[in-house]
């Protein structure tokens, strides 16, 4: 009894040490809100240590990313369907072929440090991020300009000049690119992370600069507490239209997506990017109107490799095998919604996007699929092997697209599990992948072209299918010198066509983002390339 | 006494050189190239990687990239990150004091909890206390340790709003005191049983009889004599569990969000990060050697028959 009793001490002990400390959060909270609805307010975001340094050019990943496009403006951006706006930029004009862009800069502008923006400081910054010297894991991002060659050859090879020949300034607020060939869609890549200016200060020590970048976007980086958070406040002097309406953001580091989720529900943190696959079935009813679906630039795909058995297999087995597998069933199910069936090989919100593109070829009919599959005279040693890592969350659907697969077309279907992205990678580049294996696009820009061209044409290097057909090559290679946006989109599209003839992959379905935010913030929207808009935040 | 420990502390230089090495080759034997990484999905650019390894020196021979990194090792230098370009040192002393305060406060509550709940039961041996706390740990020692993290984050954080979910501030005493009882729960469940198990063995023992005899009273009896004689094999493992503490706690890290030591490991191993992993395993092996080193002269102050020369 007395051991019971001083139990019991113990226990209430715990419980008043517990109630203290809520105490102490609660009086942090009110704090914020007391200040409520106003422009002070800080807005915390879920996010991570960034992988690399915090460098434009050397930025390939989320978490970097979320730092680097807040605190730079890019000189254009995209909206929901694909279509370019000005954000840094007063005009990016092409001349009559392509070959040569114009960028006119805002005037006004300024770096988080005082000094103005120049079309200089984008020269410089680019010349720098090119340079094999200066190891930028983008840099071939800048291999379109015209003396790319000479600051980064190939390998073995010395570099021969320090500047990229094809930049030029013409004045202050003005600078000419000269492409090495015609690129109707040059202005779409200059969306991308490292086309940004870098300031004068830079130069002198790029290391500290990666640990306290200066940008000129619409906030300016205040600290960076390794594996805690990155704290970034509104830039007083922003010239840009997209002025925060809060007065900065907390990207809060977090070790896992469940972590943050918990928080958010405590409103420990105001934006979630994307809910832990555990709490998807879970996350709309705790959130309520708080929670955010909307789609993402985002495909996954299964692809099958020509080296191997599938190499001269008759592409009506493959669409057959696409027949066969039940995405609306998947995707709601043991996705949770967290995609939506594919029915094109870019995804709705890329410019140069078709409705249903697919025909009914990524329509669930098990008969139909039968037949193909025996048309094109079956599946090679009636087995499927599909391949992925197992530290990606895909076992559940992998295990799902099979298991439609052995029903529907009563063939084998195994998956060849990888133990990490890593792993994976290398199978993929020393071609000893089995049969299939797991693909995932992201947009690098919104843009037809940027879901085929990287993926498709033999002489791509992320072509891990070596999938290889002349066809669809030459109507590549065609779109790729139109002289005109709408030329080389419509030459994509008519690309599309011909792959979902020859299937170089079968698509499955189109990422989703599935964020929430906190009873302490509104107006939450996210990009196509599933970051949130932050500086439209407003804080209660 | 000083021999002794000065034989032990040279006894520690071709371990840990071992143990480095050891890891170091796992570490180039995995599959995956942290450089070819950088590139993720995308093909990378082969001129760009073959510079950076030539600027890391990770185009050299693996003996020669051991020596060099041995060599840097006995200078302070831990070597650089590979993607992120910081100093193995930095990513490791930022890591450290939060792994530092969670292992601290979880092992307070191993200790401090753990012996009371064993003496208590020891002592009223096959008693109803002893019944009850017999199924605390029973219940404690089954249940894996992400389930009792979740509950209590999900009830304590979420539900009820006690404490804070997770740790967002590692400096926070407060924030820390729920992880620090999920990692605590089962060392305290084994720490219990081991003193319940000591202090109802030592209890019948001669030297309880003689102290009773020569009128001490109980409390001190218990005190002076048989906790000191029963804390023995509870020392060794308290010793051995403060190490498993600070690299064990990867799971309770995870949970609670705490950027300590065992996720740096973890993440480290996930991208490759050679120096990173070494540098952190090799610094967890030398704790694990001065704590055994601790333990071993712990025995003599515990015991004096126990004699080091």
């Amino acid at each position: 009894m007395r051991g019971a009793r001083s139990a019991k001490w113990v226990a209430s002990a715990i419980v008043v040490a517990f109630a203290a400390t809520a105490c102490g959060s609660d009086g942090d909270d009110s704090g914020g809100d007391a200040s409520g609805g106003d422009s002070a307010g800080i807005v915390r975001v879920d996010g991570g240590e960034p992988q690399n340094p915090l460098i434009p050019s050397d930025t390939t990943e989320q978490y970097g990313a979320l730092v680097m496009d807040n605190v730079f403006s890019k000189l254009l951006d995209f909206d929901d369907e694909g279509e370019i706006y000005m954000v840094a930029a007063e005009s990016v004009e092409p001349n009559e072929d392509a070959s040569v862009w114009t960028v006119k800069l805002k005037e006004g502008w300024t770096f988080h440090d005082g000094t103005d923006v120049t079309a200089q400081h984008y020269v410089n910054a680019w010349n720098w991020a090119a340079h094999i010297d200066n190891n930028q894991s983008t840099s071939f991002w800048f291999a379109d300009i015209a003396g790319y060659a000479d600051v980064h050859p190939e390998e073995g090879e010395e570099p021969t000049a320090e500047e990229m020949s094809g930049l030029s300034v013409v004045d202050d607020l003005t600078f000419e690119i000269e492409l090495t060939n015609p690129v109707s869609y040059f202005d779409y890549k200059l969306g991308y992370t490292p086309f940004t200016p870098l300031p004068d200060s830079f130069y002198d020590d790029p290391e500290a600069f990666s640990q306290a970048p200066i940008g000129q976007g619409p906030y300016a980086f205040e600290e960076w507490n390794h594996n805690e958070s990155i704290k970034l406040r509104t830039y007083e002097d922003y010239a840009g239209e997209n002025k925060p309406v809060n007065g900065g953001v907390d990207i809060i580091a977090y070790t896992g997506l469940d972590a943050a989720y918990q928080d958010l529900l405590s409103d420990n943190l105001d934006v979630i990017r994307q809910v832990d696959p555990k709490d998807l079935p879970v996350y709309e009813t705790d959130l309520g109107d708080r929670a955010v679906t909307q789609p993402y630039n985002g495909i996954q795909t299964i692809v099958p490799v020509k080296y191997g058995d599938w190499g001269d297999v008759d592409p009506k087995v493959l669409q057959g095998l696409s027949m066969a597998i039940d995405r609306e069933t998947i995707t709601s199910t043991v996705l949770n919604g967290s995609r939506t069936p594919a029915d094109s090989f870019a995804p709705p919100g890329v410019l140069g996007y078709q409705e249903g593109a697919s025909g009914d070829i990524t329509t669930y009919d098990p008969e139909r699929a039968r037949e193909l599959v025996e048309e094109g005279g079956g599946v090679p040693n009636n087995e499927v092997v599909v391949q992925f890592n197992a530290d990606g969350g895909h076992q559940e659907w992998v295990d799902a697209v099979c298991n439609n697969l052995i029903a529907n077309l009563d063939i084998e279907c195994r998956s060849d599990v990888k133990p990490d992205f890593d792993t994976d990678l290398e199978a993929r580049d020393a071609n000893e992948v089995e049969g299939f294996y797991r693909g995932g696009w992201l947009a690098d820009y919104p843009l037809n072209v940027n879901f085929m061209s990287e993926l498709y044409h033999s002489r791509a290097s992320t072509n891990y299918g070596r999938f290889d057909n002349e066809e669809v090559d030459q109507l590549f290679d065609e779109g790729n010198q139109a002289a005109s946006l709408e030329e080389t989109v419509a030459a994509y599209q008519e690309a599309e066509q011909v792959l979902w003839e020859t299937m170089p992959a079968i698509p499955l379905w189109f990422q989703n983002i599935n964020a929430g935010y906190s009873n302490n913030v509104e107006n939450v929207s996210f990009d196509t390339s599933g970051q949130p808009l932050l500086t439209e935040i407003t804080v209660k | 006494m000083g021999r002794y420990v000065v034989r032990r502390l040279l006894q520690m230089i071709p371990v840990f050189i071992g143990a480095t090495f050891i890891i170091f080759m796992m570490m180039y034997a995995l599959p995956g190239d942290p450089i070819r990484a950088l590139w993720g999905e995308r093909a990378p650019d082969e001129a760009q990687m073959a510079a950076m390894k030539a600027d890391l020196g990770l185009d050299q021979p693996i003996l020669k990239q051991y020596w060099d990194y041995l060599t840097g090792l006995v200078q302070g230098d831990f070597g650089t990150q590979i993607a992120s370009r910081r100093e193995v040192i930095d990513v490791i002393t930022d890591a450290l004091p939060a792994t530092v305060r969670l292992t601290l406060l979880a092992f307070l509550f191993t200790a401090c909890i753990g012996i009371a709940m064993g003496l208590a039961a020891g002592l009223r041996a096959g008693g109803k206390t002893d019944r009850v706390i017999l199924f605390i740990t029973l219940l404690l020692t089954s249940v894996p340790v992400f389930v009792i993290g979740y509950l209590y984050q999900t009830y304590f954080g979420v539900r009820w709003g006690w404490v804070s979910p997770n740790v967002q501030d590692s400096e926070n005493w407060g924030q820390l005191l729920l992880p620090a009882i999920v990692l605590a729960s089962l060392s305290l469940a084994y720490v219990a049983r081991l003193t319940r198990t000591s202090v109802a063995e030592n209890r019948r023992s001669d030297y309880m009889r003689t102290a009773r005899a020569k009128g001490l009273s109980p409390s001190r009896a218990v005190r002076v004599h048989l906790l000191r004689n029963s804390m023995i094999p509870v020392i060794t493992f308290l010793g051995v569990d403060l190490g498993n503490l600070f690299a064990g706690a990867i799971v309770t890290e995870g949970i609670f969000n705490i950027h300590g030591i065992g996720r740096a490991v973890y993440t480290a191993l996930n991208s490759r990060e050679g120096a990173t992993v070494v540098g952190i395993v090799s610094f967890i092996i030398l704790i694990y050697l001065v704590v055994t080193l601790i333990v071993d002269l712990l025995y003599a102050v515990l015991d004096p028959r126990i004699r080091y020369a």
